[in-house]
This record gives C-alpha cells, structure tokens and sequence, in this order.
C-alpha cells in the first residue's frame, strides 16, 4: 500500500525515506524526486505559488495511479506527497518515492509517478509575481507528451 | 427528490473556473432535458454573465463527473457530482 498525502505543511525528505524502508531488507534501490518552488516563470521573478486541489478525487487519483506503479514496476513502495496553499521560492512542493529491488525499477518508476501527477491529478497552482499580480499556470503540452510516453495510464 | 425529469446536481468548480463563477460549489436543480455534461455546459452558460465568461473557451475546460475524469459526451443524472476546471498544473 502506498502512502498517499496531501497537506500545506512541509515534509522532511529524510524521514519520509526513512518511514519507507523501516523494516525492509528486500529493498535494493529509492528513487526520489522533490520538486521545489522556483522564483522565476517567463523571465519575471515569482514571490509565491499557491496551490488548489479537488479534495477527495485528488487522494482518489493518486491511489490509483500509485497501485499502478506498484504492479507496473514491481515496487516494494511508494509514497506520494503534494503540499497545497501557499508556498514560496526554494519551498518543496511534491515528493515521489518509490523502492525496488533493482535501480531500474525505482528510478523509471519516479519518473512515471511525476510525469502521471503532473498531467492527471487534479491540483491547480497559481503565481503571484514581484509586482503584485497573479496568474493561474497554464497546463503545459510537454507535460502531456511526458506522460503520454507511458502509454495509458 | 427531484421533481419528474429534473436532475439535483452538486457542481464544483476549480482555479479560475471558480473565480469567474464566482462561487466553489452550488446544489442546482436543472430542466428536464440536460443528460450530459455538453447539456449542462450548455445550460450553464446562459445563467449569466460569469457562467457565460467561464464557460466560453471549452477547450480549456475539464470536467469530472463524481470524481473521475468526464468528457463532453458522459452522462449526468440526479444525485452526480459534477466538477469543472482548467487543465491540471500539479507536480
């Protein structure tokens, strides 16, 4: 079973790592992606990046596509966690783990997970820039193409 | 219960989809008649001024229908809920 969170506050990459393979000796490789708050978008400097989601079908659509990557890549783990509200530059904003008995399995298998969260989850970030304005991301056609490259999922 | 051929929905609404609305969530009951979510757009948009805004660009518009994702054709009946939002930008 994977553990699956969405919350405001920070995690601890360390820990959560920790949480993951407590126990297991079986484990031969964690794949792990942070992505974090970058402070600049289109050339202009970013001041924060709040984030929305859909309550309930957020977690829903997370489960599955993580059950997915377990049976897939033949994981021994997985945790999945999105932050939500508001964040600042050098915050982290998700965190992909997933363990294995073998790097190959691990690694492709983080790749799938935030190829999968970026295009297929409901969540919705918004950028407040240096000046005071603010504006909703628009969704990105390379996202899709990344994620389409694992075939449906 | 709805009255005869009328359906009660739970409409959700997301990112700047909500903002034009002007609301995250209503109890609606709509005519007789709105089977898919195409229906419902459709009938939503000539509530007024921000439905009409929000709905205009239906390409940037996602939909969900209790909680999984829906396209135009996908049926709609008493009780669903329905979301609407722009495309996903999580991760």
């Amino acid at each position: 079973m994977a553990t699956i969170r969405v919350q405001a506050a920070a995690f601890d990459v360390g820990a959560e790592i920790s949480a993951l393979t407590a126990g297991r000796a079986d484990v031969g490789g964690i794949g792990c992606f942070v992505g974090t708050v970058r402070n600049t978008a289109g050339g202009r400097t970013i001041t924060a990046m709040t984030l929305e989601h859909y309550p309930g079908m957020t977690e829903r659509a997370m489960a599955e596509i993580a059950a997915q990557a377990e049976q897939r890549f033949a994981l021994l783990g997985c945790t999945l966690i999105h932050r939500v509200g508001r964040l600042e530059p050098g915050e982290n904003i998700v965190l992909v783990l997933a363990t294995s008995a073998h790097r190959a399995a691990a690694l492709e298998a983080t790749a799938f997970l935030i190829d999968w969260l970026k295009t297929g989850a409901p969540f919705w970030k918004k950028e407040t820039f240096a000046d005071g304005a603010a504006a909703w991301v628009a969704a990105r056609e390379e996202d899709d193409a990344a994620a389409a490259r694992w075939g449906g999922a | 219960m709805s009255s005869a051929g009328t359906a009660r929905l739970r409409i959700l609404y997301f990112a700047w989809l909500r903002e034009r609305v002007g609301t995250a969530e209503e109890e609606v009951e709509v005519p007789p008649g709105i089977a898919t979510v195409a229906d419902l757009v459709a009938w939503l948009k000539a509530r007024g001024p921000g439905f009409a805004a929000a709905f205009t660009a239906t390409k940037t518009i996602r939909c969900a229908v209790n909680q999984s994702f829906a396209g135009p054709e996908a049926p709609i009946a008493t009780g669903d809920e329905v979301a609407f939002f722009p495309p996903v930008t999580g991760g």
